[in-house]
C-alpha cells in the first residue's frame, strides 16, 4: 500500500487548499449545535430478497458534512433514503439494523416514519418544487403541515430562502410559480423548502447531478454554510465535489461500507485498495 | 432501374386508398346523420322556434304543442344528482384503490368496480324500478317531510322520481369516472409524492399537497365525461323517473329527460309527423349538449398515457 | 431530550379519517354492485328452466307468458350481424390510422370524431337508423339488420380505438423488418403488425360484443320488439335487452319474474364476454 497515492484524480494541494479556505469561513460563525449525530449499526436494506445495503455501520458527526461515495449501483442512495425512512416507501422493500438520531432508534417500534421525515430532511437529485404552488407556497408547504400561519410563517420562509441564499433572488416573486425558476434555483428553492421546518439533519442525494458546474458551486458553498446548523450526508458520485465540501468520505462498494475516514485522508492516503482504485479512477 | 412493375404496386394502392376512403366516410357518415337529424327535426323547431321549443314549459301531446323545457330541466336535475353524488364516490374509490389498497388487491379492486359498467342500462332500470323504489320510498319520505322547509323538499313521494333517476345514474357513471380518474392519479409523478413524504406529511396530507392538486384537471374531465354520459342515459332513466311531462316541485317528483321522451313515446309518435319531429328535435337538442360536454372533457383531460390505458374502461359507454 | 417530536394528534386523527372516508367511499360504489348482483340471481334464477329458454314469448298477460326464446335469439342474430360489420370497418379504421394516415390533419380529424363517437348517447344513433333506413322504408319498417346497423354504429368506437392503441404499440422495427425484405406494405400489415396486435384487437371486438348486447334504446327504433323467433334478419326481430324493457312495463308478476330471468342471463351473457376480453388483455400485455 503506497503512503502516497500514484497519480489522484484529486490532487492533495488542491485539497488541504479548499479545506483550508472552509475552515477560515466557518470560524467566522458562530456554531449553534443544530446538528445532531447519526449512527447507522449495521443497516440492511432489501429490494425483496436482494441486498442493496449490506451491514453498513457509520457515524455521520454533528454538523459535519459527510460525503457518500462509489460508483453507480453501490448502494449509497439506497443507504440515504433507509436514514429517513423514505426507502420503505418503495412496496417490497425491508430495513433492518437501526439508525440512530442521537438516542434515538429512527426505526425502532414507537417511531413513527412521518415524526421522523420532519426531523430529516431531504434534497433530490432532480429539483422537485410542486408544480402548481408558487415559490412562498413551496417554501411553506412543510410548515403549514405544522400549523404555521401569517407573520410567523412570512418569517420563517423569508429566513429559509435566506438560508438557501435565494431569497434575493426570488424576494419580488414570490407568488410566482416554483417552475419558473431555473434549475439551479429550484434546488435551492428545494433546500429552503427542506430547511423551513428546522430539521436537525439533511440528507442530499447527489443534489447537483442535473445542474451547471455555476449552479453547482453555488449549492457548494451553501453547503458549507448550512452545516454550521445541520448535519448534512451528501451522496455524490463527483469525487472533486466530495473533496470540495465534506469533512468525511465514506466509500461504498457493492452495497458494503469500504472505507469511511477524513476526507483527506481518502483521497490522498486510502487504506483499502479497493479505495484507492476507485479514487484514482481505475473503476467507476 | 429498380421498380415494381405498376400491377404489383396496385394491391398497396387499393389498401392505402380503400381505407383512407373508409376513415373518412365514417366522417362524412356523421356528418349526414347530422343533417338527416335537423331535417326530420325542423318541423318541430319551425313551428315553435328553436328557442320556442327548447324553453317552453309546456310538452302537451294531446294539445300537439312540445315546448321541451319540463325535459330539458329534467336532464339537468337528475343529471346534476348523479354528479354530486357520484364524482365523490368515485374519486374516493381511484384515491383508495391506488393510494391506499394493499398492492396485491388493486387490479381485482378496479376489476370489480369496473364491472359496474357491465351492467346493461335496461337492468339498472328493472333493480331501480323493483328494488330501489320500493326500499328508499320510505327513507325519502321521512326526508321530505323532515326538510320539508328546504326549497325543492317536501311532498308526497310517490316512487319514482328525479331523485331515484339521478342516484342510477350515479352508480352508472361511477366506473367510468373512477376508471379514469385512477388513470389520471397514477400520472403523477413519484417525485412529487416523495417531496411531500420527506417534509413530514402524513399519507393524505401527501394526497392534498402532490396529488389532488396534479390531478385537478383530469379529474374535472372525468367528471365532465360522466355528465355526459349521464345526460344521455335512456332507458334506466325512463323506466325510474316517472316520465311526467311537467318540472317537479320537488327532489322527490316524477319527472322527465330528453332522452327518455323519445323512448316513451316512441310508439304513439309513429303515426303523428309533429310529435315524431318534436321527439327528434329533442334528440338533437341532447345530441348538441353530449357532443359540447365530451368535447370540454376531453380537451380537458390529459392525453397520451391515460388515454392508452383507458381505452378499455371507456369502451363500456352503456347509455341506453 | 427525544430527537424527533411526535406528530400532532389532530393530523393523525386527519388521516385516519381520510382514509376512512375513502374506505367508505369505496364500499358506497360497491355495494350497489353487489346488491344487484344479489336481486339478479335471487329473483331470477326462480325463472330459469327449460322451458324458459326453448320457448318463445306469448304475448298473452294472463296465463303462460312463455320463455324468452326468441329474445336469445334475436340478440345473437343482431349482435352477430353488428360485429361483423363493426370489426372489419374499425380494424380497418384503426390500420388506415395508424399505418398510413398518422398524424396528417384529416387523420386527426377522423380521430378526434371517432373520439366523439363513444360519447354519443346511445339512442341518438337509434334515431340516425330511424331516420335513414326506417323511415325512408328501404326493406320495409323495421328489420332485424337495421338494429344491427344501429349496434354496430355504436361498437364501431370501440373496435376502431382498442385497436388502434395495440397497432400504435407494434414496435416498428418489426414493420422495418418486413419492408426491409421487400415485401409490399399491405403484406406487412397483414402478415406482420396484425399478427402482432392480435390479442388486443379482439379484446376490443369481445368488449364491443359486451357492449352491444346490452343496448336497449338503438333496438326499439330499429328492430322493435316482438315475440317470435325468426331467422330473419329483415323482419322485426326480438332481443334481450328489448324484451325485458318490455316486461318491465307489465305490471304482471310473471312478466316481471322473466323480465328478472332475461336480465340474469343478458348480465350472464356479458360478464362472459367481459371477462374474455379481459383475459385477453392480460393475453397481449404479456408479450
Amino acid at each position: 500500500m503506497n503512503p502516497e497515492v500514484r497519480d489522484p484524480l484529486v490532487r492533495p494541494s488542491e485539497v488541504s487548499k479548499r479545506r483550508e479556505v472552509q475552515q477560515e469561513r466557518s470560524k467566522e460563525r458562530v456554531p449553534s449545535q443544530r446538528g445532531r449525530d447519526v449512527v447507522l449499526e449495521h443497516l440492511t436494506a432489501f429490494y425483496g430478497d436482494n441486498p442493496a445495503v449490506s451491514g453498513v455501520s457509520l457515524h455521520f458527526k454533528a454538523n459535519d458534512v459527510t460525503a457518500i461515495i462509489g460508483p453507480s449501483g453501490c448502494g449509497k442512495s439506497t443507504l440515504v433514503r433507509c436514514i429517513n425512512r423514505m426507502h420503505e416507501e418503495i412496496p417490497g422493500t425491508r430495513v433492518e439494523g437501526k439508525v440512530m438520531l442521537d438516542d434515538v432508534d429512527v426505526y425502532g417500534p414507537g417511531s413513527d416514519p412521518v415524526a421522523v421525515r420532519a426531523a430529516i430532511g431531504m434534497v433530490f437529485q432532480k429539483a422537485n418544487p410542486f408544480p402548481t404552488m408558487s415559490v412562498f407556497d413551496n417554501v411553506a408547504a412543510g410548515l403549514r403541515l405544522t400549523g404555521k400561519k401569517g407573520r410567523d410563517l412570512n418569517g420563517r420562509v423569508e429566513s429559509a430562502l435566506k438560508g438557501a441564499g435565494l431569497w434575493e433572488e426570488v424576494k419580488d416573486r414570490l407568488d410566482r410559480p416554483g417552475s419558473a425558476l431555473s434549475g439551479g434555483q429550484q434546488q435551492r428553492l428545494c433546500i429552503a423548502r427542506a430547511i423551513a421546518v428546522q430539521p436537525e439533519v439533511i440528507l442530499m442525494d447527489e443534489p447537483c447531478s442535473a445542474l451547471d458546474p455555476q449552479a453547482t458551486l453555488r449549492i457548494e458553498e451553501l453547503i458549507s454554510e448550512l452545516k454550521t446548523r445541520y448535519t448534512i450526508a451528501i451522496v455524490t458520485h463527483n469525487m472533486q465535489q466530495a473533496a470540495r465540501v465534506a469533512d468525511s468520505t465514506a466509500f461504498m462498494l457493492n452495497g458494503e461500507l469500504v472505507e469511511f475516514a477524513p476526507t483527506d485522508k481518502i483521497f490522498t492516503n486510502p487504506s483499502d485498495s479497493r479505495t484507492e482504485d476507485y479514487v484514482t479512477g481505475r473503476f467507476g | 432501374m429498380i421498380g415494381r412493375p405498376p400491377l404489383a404496386r396496385l394491391p398497396d394502392r387499393l389498401v392505402k386508398w380503400g381505407l383512407a376512403a373508409l376513415s373518412v366516410g365514417i366522417l362524412l357518415l356523421i356528418g349526414f346523420f347530422f343533417v338527416r337529424l335537423y331535417i326530420e327535426a325542423r318541423p318541430a323547431f319551425e313551428k315553435f322556434g328553436f328557442f320556442g321549443f327548447t324553453f317552453t314549459n309546456n310538452w302537451d301531446v294531446h294539445a300537439a304543442h312540445f315546448g321541451a323545457l319540463p325535459l330539458l330541466v329534467g336532464t339537468l336535475i337528475t343529471s346534476g344528482v348523479a354528479l354530486v353524488i357520484g364524482v365523490p364516490v368515485a374519486v374516493a374509490t381511484a384515491l383508495f384503490t391506488t393510494e391506499f389498497c394493499p398492492r396485491r388487491f388493486r387490479g381485482p379492486l378496479a376489476a370489480t368496480v369496473d364491472l359496474l359498467a357491465a351492467v346493461p342500462s335496461v337492468v339498472y332500470g328493472l333493480w331501480g324500478f323493483f328494488v330501489l323504489i320500493p326500499k328508499l320510498r320510505p327513507a325519502e319520505q321521512w326526508f321530505s317531510d323532515k326538510f320539508s322547509f328546504l326549497p325543492f323538499v317536501g311532498g308526497h313521494v310517490a316512487g319514482p322520481s328525479y331523485f331515484i333517476a339521478g342516484l342510477v345514474l350515479a352508480i352508472m357513471i361511477i366506473p367510468i369516472v373512477s376508471a379514469i380518474t385512477r388513470e389520471v392519479i397514477s400520472t403523477v409523478p413519484t417525485d412529487q409524492k416523495e417531496a411531500a413524504l420527506a417534509l413530514g406529511a402524513t399519507r393524505w396530507e401527501m394526497i392534498r399537497m402532490a396529488v389532488l392538486p396534479y390531478s385537478r384537471a383530469g379529474i374535472t374531465g372525468a367528471a365532465m365525461l360522466g355528465l355526459g354520459r349521464a345526460m344521455g342515459e335512456t332507458i334506466a332513466a325512463t323506466i325510474v323517473i316517472g316520465n311526467a311531462p311537467v318540472i317537479g316541485k320537488s327532489l322527490f317528483d316524477q319527472g322527465y329527460t330528453l332522452a327518455a321522451v323519445i323512448a316513451n313515446e316512441f310508439g304513439e309518435a309513429a303515426a303523428d309527423p309533429l310529435h315524431r319531429a318534436a321527439l327528434i328535435a329533442a334528440g338533437l337538442v341532447l345530441f348538441v349538449m353530449t357532443l359540447i360536454v365530451n368535447a370540454v372533457a376531453r380537451g380537458i383531460i390529459v392525453r397520451g398515457p391515460a388515454r392508452e390505458r383507458g381505452t378499455a374502461s371507456e369502451a363500456f359507454g352503456a347509455t341506453g | 431530550m427525544t430527537a424527533i417530536a411526535a406528530i400532532a394528534t389532530r393530523r393523525r386523527r386527519q388521516d385516519r379519517v381520510a382514509r376512512g372516508l375513502l374506505a367508505l367511499g369505496t364500499m358506497l360504489a360497491l355495494i350497489p354492485l353487489a346488491l344487484i348482483l344479489y336481486y339478479l340471481i335471487v329473483k331470477g334464477i326462480g325463472a330459469w328452466s327449460w322451458s324458459f329458454f326453448t320457448t318463445d314469448p306469448t304475448g298473452s298477460f294472463f296465463g303462460d307468458p312463455g320463455g324468452i326464446k326468441s329474445a336469445i335469439l334475436g340478440t345473437i342474430e343482431i349482435v352477430g350481424l353488428a360485429t361483423a360489420l363493426a370489426a372489419p370497418v374499425g380494424i380497418g379504421v384503426a390500420i388506415w390510422l395508424v399505418e398510413y394516415g398518422k398524424s396528417n390533419p384529416v387523420a386527426t380529424a377522423v380521430r378526434y370524431f371517432i373520439d366523439v363517437m363513444t360519447g354519443v348517447p346511445s339512442i341518438v344513433f337509434g334515431l340516425f337508423i330511424y331516420i335513414t333506413l326506417v323511415l325512408s322504408g328501404i326493406g320495409g319498417t323495421f328489420a332485424g339488420w337495421k338494429g344491427a346497423v344501429a349496434l354496430a354504429l355504436l361498437a364501431l368506437p370501440i373496435v376502431t380505438r382498442s385497436a388502434e392503441v395495440v397497432l400504435v404499440l407494434v414496435p416498428d422495427t418489426l414493420r422495418e423488418a418486413g419492408l426491409a425484405l421487400g415485401a409490399p406494405r399491405w403484406k406487412v400489415i397483414t402478415r406482420v403488425v396484425l399478427p402482432a396486435a392480435l390479442p388486443g384487437i379482439v379484446t376490443g371486438v369481445l368488449l364491443a360484443v359486451a357492449r352491444a348486447a346490452g343496448e336497449t334504446a338503438p333496438l326499439i327504433f330499429t328492430a322493435t320488439i316482438v315475440k317470435t323467433s325468426s331467422f330473419d334478419l329483415g323482419a322485426p326481430m326480438n332481443s334481450l335487452p328489448a324484451q325485458i324493457f318490455s316486461d318491465v312495463g307489465q305490471a304482471q308478476d310473471r312478466l316481471v319474474t322473466r323480465a328478472w330471468g332475461a336480465a340474469l342471463t343478458l348480465v350472464a351473457l356479458i360478464f362472459l364476454f367481459t371477462t374474455l376480453a379481459r383475459l385477453f388483455a392480460r393475453r397481449s400485455a404479456v408479450r
